[in-house]
Formats: structure tokens, C-alpha cells, sequence
């Protein structure tokens, strides 16, 4: 449908009269189409708009846009500096980071190294409550921010590890050598905010000043949209193709492919799994196959002595078809895993996982039997986030009985709100979905919380992972460091403590007033600044 | 008349403080931890969740947290949303959406459904009767996210006379659509009652003698006979009101319309104890309300009726 905007507004009126009296014959427009430069994207309303406190990729989606790390990724996982002009460090525990001079917030506020620490220390402070407050843990004085006892209070209200030299210097100094530190200045919670942030927080979070290429166009319009124009005064690498974009909240994702159909949105980060095969149909190469690094996998309880030998984890990977239920459940388009890491990570190895992810029955048996069976009740744990847990889970429970003969398998299907602090206190009772989608393109973010054995759920222990994990961290080069977590992912392997099932697929949309639309499998999904607009 | 209104607004008094209460009680006894949910997969330092469990009081008995939001309330403070909101602001946004959507689907139910019943009740036993009673056995019998789905795709995308989704276009247009589907249902009982009722008062012995009297056909069934046959069809004009404002979950999904119904399901999941309370205090005190007007409508509709 053809643009038409004014004359859409005022013929509205007389189109309700007449459907009002059930008579009504003509076409009342539909399309808000709009050739202003501008394009609308369609998402779930985001919690906050402070990179720092939240963990919701729809907050990012907008952050994303309105604030620019010092590091940032372009779509193939690189490193590209933007508020940055160069991060080193010879020993991979101090960082020297210098700014790109002459960069200004959208209030013309200079970006100094010190909006950078003063963000930093807000969010790293525990009594501010900040849901990104994690992602600082790494640097030096970060304990001292964030007492373990509860309700103690803190000692100091600034990280000692980060340092502001001058005006654009920053020295960061961490608890241990973190060789993916500028990786992890990639995140959005690393963002610089400037000084008005913290007058009044709550006011910032509603219309956000930050120093990215797109400033707000207005306030929030909570769970409406949030509407963004560029900002004049940006010098960074994002120079944005376009005049604006606009971030519409949808409630239903079936609601917002309908829209997407209609011309209402132009871009769509995720069609919802069931309407893929129709939006290929309709759309044609409007839809946009995209890579996801978010991974399912089946970890085990090995503190229960059930889940302790090996060759019974072995056995239970090696009989569960992972390609069938890729058909069965997926419609093949997930990719099955045959490593711990996605195959956008760097240092993902084809086949590294081997026999364990081959499906195998009479060798699982075999290994089954070795292990001394299985006896009691086989609990299978996942969430009742989305129905397709349950279908896959019944399809591997359906394999268990089949291939190595275990007779009595229930379902354990937990309320998401509880699924996590169940795992954490560690009180399930059988083999449970793991879901992960890393922070930040690293081997070492899918290792190190997952399986480390201060970190991981299992309650599985090894020294040598361990070891392996910190040689990585304290490497001089990448090259170094992705040796070194493999062989921790070897080790991994070896012991399967939790085994890797397969990776998601991603598909987004577009509407034909767009192009050049590009959706990162990491943090920061879309691309906003290439996207062009007919 | 106005010492029985008085008496049913000083009744409203209890019934607040025990909806606000039982309401507050049962979010509070929901299973899952809303501190937990909040960050998703990843792990929240025992700092923030210390400052998080102290901002929302979640760490103090049941009857002192309700005792705090009953305090914040006379302050006229509604509390505080888990993504810091303030619960007024939020839930003034919802409701006006909520009304707008409400009034359009009930205007359908008043309009469309009177008017059809008074069709088919004054022909009774002939064709329109036998459409209007299959049409409406038929509307009752889809359920409300197939007629939504079908009106939406239909309507919205293949014709284009309607937004599909969205508030952009204002009222009416962004509403028509979502209210006709929300009101679909109650339009069809709102007919087939007003059609039954009319169609048994127009055999009542008043009307023959009206009739006898020589009044004209209009007069008879305007004046005497449709009048006090709208009593059964007020009664569930006023209950119905309520429910639309509040039962309006599906709907409001399907059409994106950011309502009440949205808001109190969104929180019950993330156990937001004073949105929760705060919408559905909103609804029960509307509900009251509006039954008090259907009372007090009686005895304008049938002058048999009387108030002490």
C-alpha cells in the first residue's frame, strides 16, 4: 500500500461512523508506512533504559543505539574501537584505556574517562540495586562495593580499581588477569552515563541522555514506543544511514509479525518459531535467517551419587538423537552441537565433542550397563517458558526408555520464575535443561560460568578445568587463550557433566521500505545505523 | 433515594479494604521468587538482591508489607513497579486504554445488541428472529482469540480498513476493531435477552389493554412494553462492564492495546504485589459503582420499583 499519510488521518473519522452502523464498504487505510528517512522495529517493552541495570536484550536493543562502550563488535565477533582509541595492557590485569577526544553526550556534555568510572562505580555499588551489577565483579575492589553478608554495609562506594588518569585515560586495574577484558568492555553495561544521570536516576531511566549515534526523540512512551532520532553531534564509526528509528513494544510477537505483514513495523528481530515456515512463504528473502549463539544443554546433577560415574552421563548423551529432534521439534533449522561452544565463537573446534554427541544406542547401552544402570525414578527438569521445552524433553525421555531401558521417567515442569533458584539450591533430582546465551563472543563465557567449579551447577569439580580456565584468562594473545580453553573444553568433554544438545536458529523480518538490515547474534542485535530507508 | 445511595457507598467501605487485603494476600502467596525472575539467566550479586528485597519490603511478614502499601496508599502513594515505576503512573496509562476499549465494546453491546433484539423479538418466530438467534449461538460458541485472530487478519490486514493492531490511530479507529471482538460476546446475550424479554412483554396483559386503548404500535412497544423489558438486559449491561474492563487478557494481546488486563497478568507472574492490588482494587471499586447505577436505573425503567 502506498504511502498516504494526511489523507489516511482524516477520512478515519468518517470510517468508524460508517462501520459503526455495520455498513461499512470503503477502505479505511491501514498503512502508517512513512518515507520521513525513518523505520520502525517491533519488540517486547524493555524493563530500563540504563545499560547497567537490566539483563533484557529489548532494553538493549534501544541502549544499544542511544549509548556507545569504548569497545564495541562489529557482525562477525571483531573488536572495534568507538569511544575508545586504543585499550592495552602487557600483563592482561591493568588496562590503559584512552578515549577518542571530542565526544560529547546529547546534552553537549564531554565524554571524559570520569563518565565512564562514575557509571561504573554506580552500577558496581550493591545498595543501587542494579540489575548489571555482576558484570563489574571483576575489578579490583568490587567486594568491598558489595558485601556477601546480607545487609552489611559497604565499605567503599567506588571501585579502587578503576583509576581516572586525566581527562581521557582510564586505568583499570582487575582482581586476576582476564585476557577477554575487551570483550567484556563490549557489553552494554560498560556504557558511559553523564553527570545528570545521577541527579536524578529515575528521570534518566525515562529519557536517557548517552553518546551514542541516535539520541531520544521525546520520553519513553512506556509500552508504546520509544522513539529515536540521530544526534547531530556524533563522531564515532556509527554513522547512521538513517534519520531515525523507532522502537514500537509489542505485547504478543503473533501481534507483531501481523504488523510486520501489514507494513507497520519494518524490522522484526524474532518471528515466532510457528510462523516461520508461513513468513518464508509470504515474505519471501524479507526473512532473515540469523545466527544465535544461545545454546541449550543437559546438565546433570553430580553431587547425587545417581549422576556421579561418568560412563552414566556418557550413556544418556550418546542415546538421545539429537539431529531427530532437531527435525522433529525444530523443523531442522537449529544447529546440532557438536562442540561446549556455537560455532560463532572463536575457538569452536567441528566435531570437538565427538562420540559423546553421536547418537549411538548400542554403545550408550553398553556404557549404561558398565555404569551399573540406572534404578529409581528418572526426573527430567525444564521450565514451562515455552512449550517446545516439553516437546523436545518427552522426545529424549521417549530415547532413555528405548535405548537404554529405563522404565520409570517423570517430568519435573517448573514455574520460570522458579526454575533458577531451584537450580541453584541445587534440589533437583535428575537431568535438567540448560539454557545459555553468552554476554560477550567468548569461549571463555561459555567455560568458565558454566562448568568452573566455583561456578557451575553441578557440583562438579575439577582442579585441572580450573587451571586450564585461568591460563586462558592470564594469555597474552588470543591465539594463546583459545588453546588453553579448549583444552578446558576437552576436559569438559571428558567428564560431561553437562553435555551440549544443540544451538538456536534466529529468524527476523523486514518490510520492502528497508534494507541493509543486519541482526548480530550478540548483545546488541540489530544494526541500526546501516539499516536504509526507500 | 439518596440515604440508600449513602448506605451503598459506606458498604463500599469493607468491601475495599477486603478485596485490597485478600488480593495483597494471594500475590503474596504465589510461588517464585520476583527477585530471582528478574535478572533471568544470570546471577544476581547477594548485594542487589539485599537492596532489591529492602526497596519492595519482600523480607517482612505478610501483614506488615500490607500494612506499609495500606500507609503508602493514604499518602496517596500506589508503591513502586519492579522496573521502578511509579504504580499510579503506570496504571493511569493502562486505564485509559482499558476505558477506551471498555466503552467502545460496551456501546456495540448497547447499540448493536439492543437494536437486534428489539428486531427480532417484535418478529418473533420469522426469518429475522431465526438469523439473529443462529447469529448469535454462533458468536457465542468461537472463542474470543478466533473471532480476534480472524477479525484481525480479515479486517486489518487482508482489507485494510483497520490498523491491525497498536493505539497509534486513536479513538475510534485503533479501538472499532478490538471492541467489536471484545464486545462480540455480550452483544449476542444482550440480544437474545432483550429479544426474550420483549417478545414475553408484549403477550402480558397490559399490552393488550394498551393496544385496546388504540395507541400506536410505537407507542406501545417504546413506552410500555420495552422499558421495563430491560431490566434483565440492564442488569447484565452493568455486570458486563466490569468484565470488560478487566477480562480484556486475550484481546488486548492480539490487538497490542497496552490495558489493565495486560498489566494485572504481566504482574501476577512477576509478583507485583501493589500493581496487582492497585488494578483490581480500581476494578472492584468500578464495579461497585456501576451496579449502584443499575440499581438506582431500575426505578427510572419500571416506576414499580421503589427505593427506601
Amino acid at each position: 500500500m502506498t504511502s498516504r499519510k494526511g489523507a489516511t488521518r482524516r477520512a478515519a473519522g468518517f470510517c468508524a461512523v460508517l462501520m459503526t452502523l455495520a455498513v461499512g464498504t470503503a477502505a479505511c487505510g491501514g498503512d502508517s508506512g512513512s518515507s520521513d528517512g525513518t523505520f520502525v522495529a517491533g519488540h517486547p517493552e524493555p524493563d530500563h533504559l540504563i545499560p547497567s541495570n537490566t539483563t533484557s536484550s529489548y532494553s538493549w536493543d534501544v541502549t544499544d543505539e542511544l549509548f556507545e562502550n569504548l569497545l564495541g563488535l562489529d557482525e562477525n565477533g571483531n573488536l572495534v574501537e568507538q569511544a575508545a582509541q586504543s585499550v592495552e595492557s602487557s600483563d592482561q590485569k591493568v588496562w590503559t584505556i584512552r578515549l577518542r577526544p571530542g565526544q560529547k553526550f546529547h546534552n553537549g556534555e564531554p565524554v571524559t574517562a570520569q563518565s565512564f568510572a562514575d557509571a561504573w562505580n554506580y552500577a558496581a555499588y550493591g545498595p543501587h540495586g542494579f540489575q548489571g551489577n555482576d558484570y563489574f565483579s571483576q575489578i579490583q575492589g568490587y567486594a568491598d562495593l558489595n558485601p556477601e553478608d546480607d545487609g552489611a554495609e559497604p565499605e567503599a562506594d567506588r571501585l579502587s580499581g578503576v583509576k581516572v588518569v586525566d581527562d581521557l585515560t582510564l586505568q583499570v586495574t582487575l582482581d586476576a588477569p582476564f585476557s577477554q577484558f575487551k570483550l567484556l568492555l563490549t557489553h552494554p553495561a560498560y556504557a558511559p552515563l553523564p553527570k545528570v544521570a545521577f541527579t536524578d536516576i529515575k528521570a534518566f531511566d525515562n529519557k536517557p541522555i548517552g553518546n551514542g549515534p541516535y539520541m531520544m526523540d521525546g520520553s519513553w512512551e512506556r509500552n508504546r514506543q520509544i522513539k529515536l532520532k540521530v544526534f547531530p553531534g556524533y563522531t564515532g564509526p556509527r554513522k547512521p544511514r538513517n534519520k531515525g528509528v523507532t522502537w514500537k513494544s509489542y505485547a504478543s510477537a503473533d501481534t507483531a509479525y501481523t504488523d510486520l505483514r501489514a507494513g507497520r513495523i519494518d524490522v522484526m528481530q524474532s518471528i515466532p518459531a510457528a510462523k516461520v515456515s508461513e513468513a518464508r512463504r509470504i515474505l519471501g528473502d524479507r526473512v532473515l535467517p540469523r545466527r544465535t549463539g544461545t545454546f541449550d544443554y543437559l546438565g546433570f546433577p553430580v553431587f547425587d551419587k545417581r549422576f556421579a560415574d561418568p560412563d552414566l552421563r556418557r550413556a544418556i548423551s550418546m542415546a538421545i538423537d539429537r539431529n531427530g529432534i532437531n527435525k522433529a521439534v525444530f523443523d531442522g533449522t537449529y544447529t546440532v552441537a557438536d562442540s561446549l561452544l556455537p560455532p560463532l565463537i572463536k575457538g569452536h573446534r567441528k566435531g570437538a565433542c565427538g562420540e559423546l554427541c553421536t547418537y549411538n544406542p548400542a554403545k550408550a547401552k553398553q556404557l549404561f550397563d558398565k555404569a551399573g544402570g540406572f534404578s529409581g525414578t528418572l526426573e527430567l527438569y525444564f521450565s514451562n517458558a515455552q512449550p517446545s521445552y516439553e516437546q523436545w524433553m518427552q522426545i529424549v525421555a521417549n530415547q532413555l526408555k528405548q535405548n537404554l531401558g529405563i522404565q520409570d521417567i517423570q517430568f519435573r515442569k517448573i514455574p520460570v520464575s522458579d526454575y533458577l533458584s531451584m537450580l541453584r539450591a541445587r534440589e533437583e533430582k535428575g537431568p535438567y535443561r540448560q539454557n545459555w546465551e553468552a554476554d560477550y563472543p567468548s569461549a571463555q563465557n561459555y567455560l568458565e560460568p558454566q562448568f568452573h567449579s566455583a561456578k557451575n551447577r553441578m557440583g562438579w569439580t575439577s582442579r585441572e578445568f580450573d587451571d586450564l580456565i585461568a591460563k586462558g584468562n592470564a594469555a597474552p594473545t588470543e591465539q594463546a587463550a583459545i588453546g588453553y580453553y579448549n583444552q578446558a573444553e576437552d576436559v569438559a568433554l571428558r567428564e560431561a557433566p553437562m553435555v551440549p544438545l544443540w544451538v538456536w536458529q534466529g529468524f527476523g523480518g523486514r518490510s520492502d521500505k528497508v534494507a541493509d538490515v543486519t541482526i548480530t547474534p550478540y548483545a546488541t542485535g540489530l544494526v541500526a545505523h546501516e539499516v536504509t530507508v526507500k | 433515594m439518596w440515604r440508600y445511595v449513602a448506605r451503598r457507598v459506606l458498604q463500599a467501605v469493607p468491601v475495599f479494604l477486603g478485596t485490597t487485603f485478600l488480593i495483597y494476600a494471594m500475590v503474596f502467596a504465589l510461588p517464585g521468587d520476583p527477585i530471582q525472575a528478574l535478572a533471568g539467566e544470570k546471577p544476581l550479586a547477594p548485594s542487589v538482591v539485599h537492596a532489591l528485597r529492602e526497596r519492595y519490603n519482600l523480607d517482612d511478614p505478610l501483614l506488615v508489607q500490607y500494612a506499609k502499601y495500606l500507609g503508602g496508599l493514604l499518602r496517596g502513594d500506589l508503591g513502586e513497579t519492579f522496573d521502578g515505576q511509579d504504580v499510579a503512573g503506570v496504571l493511569a496509562g493502562r486505564w485509559t486504554v482499558t476505558a477506551q476499549l471498555a466503552l467502545t465494546a460496551w456501546l456495540f453491546e448497547l447499540v448493536v445488541g439492543i437494536a437486534l433484539g428489539v428486531w427480532a423479538g417484535l418478529r418473533r418466530g420469522r426469518l429475522a428472529d431465526t438469523l439473529v438467534l443462529g447469529g448469535t449461538t454462533l458468536v457465542i460458541a468461537v472463542p474470543v482469540f478466533v473471532l480476534g485472530y480472524t477479525a484481525q487478519i480479515v479486517l486489518g490486514l487482508n482489507l485494510g480498513w483497520f490498523p491491525t493492531a497498536g493505539t497509534d490511530d486513536g479513538w475510534p479507529m485503533s479501538y472499532v476493531l478490538p471492541g467489536l471482538v471484545l464486545g462480540s460476546l455480550g452483544l449476542s446475550y444482550v440480544a437474545r435477552l432483550t429479544r426474550t424479554s420483549l417478545a414475553e412483554n408484549l403477550r402480558a396483559d397490559y399490552v393488550r389493554t394498551a393496544r385496546a386503548k388504540g395507541l400506536t404500535k410505537a407507542r406501545v412497544v417504546g413506552r410500555h412494553t420495552l422499558r421495563n423489558s430491560l431490566i434483565p438486559v440492564v442488569t447484565y449491561l452493568g455486570v458486563d462492564f466490569g468484565s470488560l474492563m478487566g477480562g480484556a487478557i486475550v484481546t488486548e494481546g492480539i490487538f497490542n492495546l497496552p490495558g489493565i488486563g495486560q498489566q494485572v497478568f504481566e504482574s501476577i507472574q512477576l509478583k507485583e504485589g501493589p500493581v496487582v492490588v492497585g488494578a483490581v482494587t480500581l476494578l472492584v471499586l468500578i464495579f461497585l459503582a456501576v451496579n449502584l447505577l443499575v440499581d438506582l436505573l431500575y426505578g427510572l425503567l419500571d416506576p414499580r420499583i421503589r427505593y427506601d
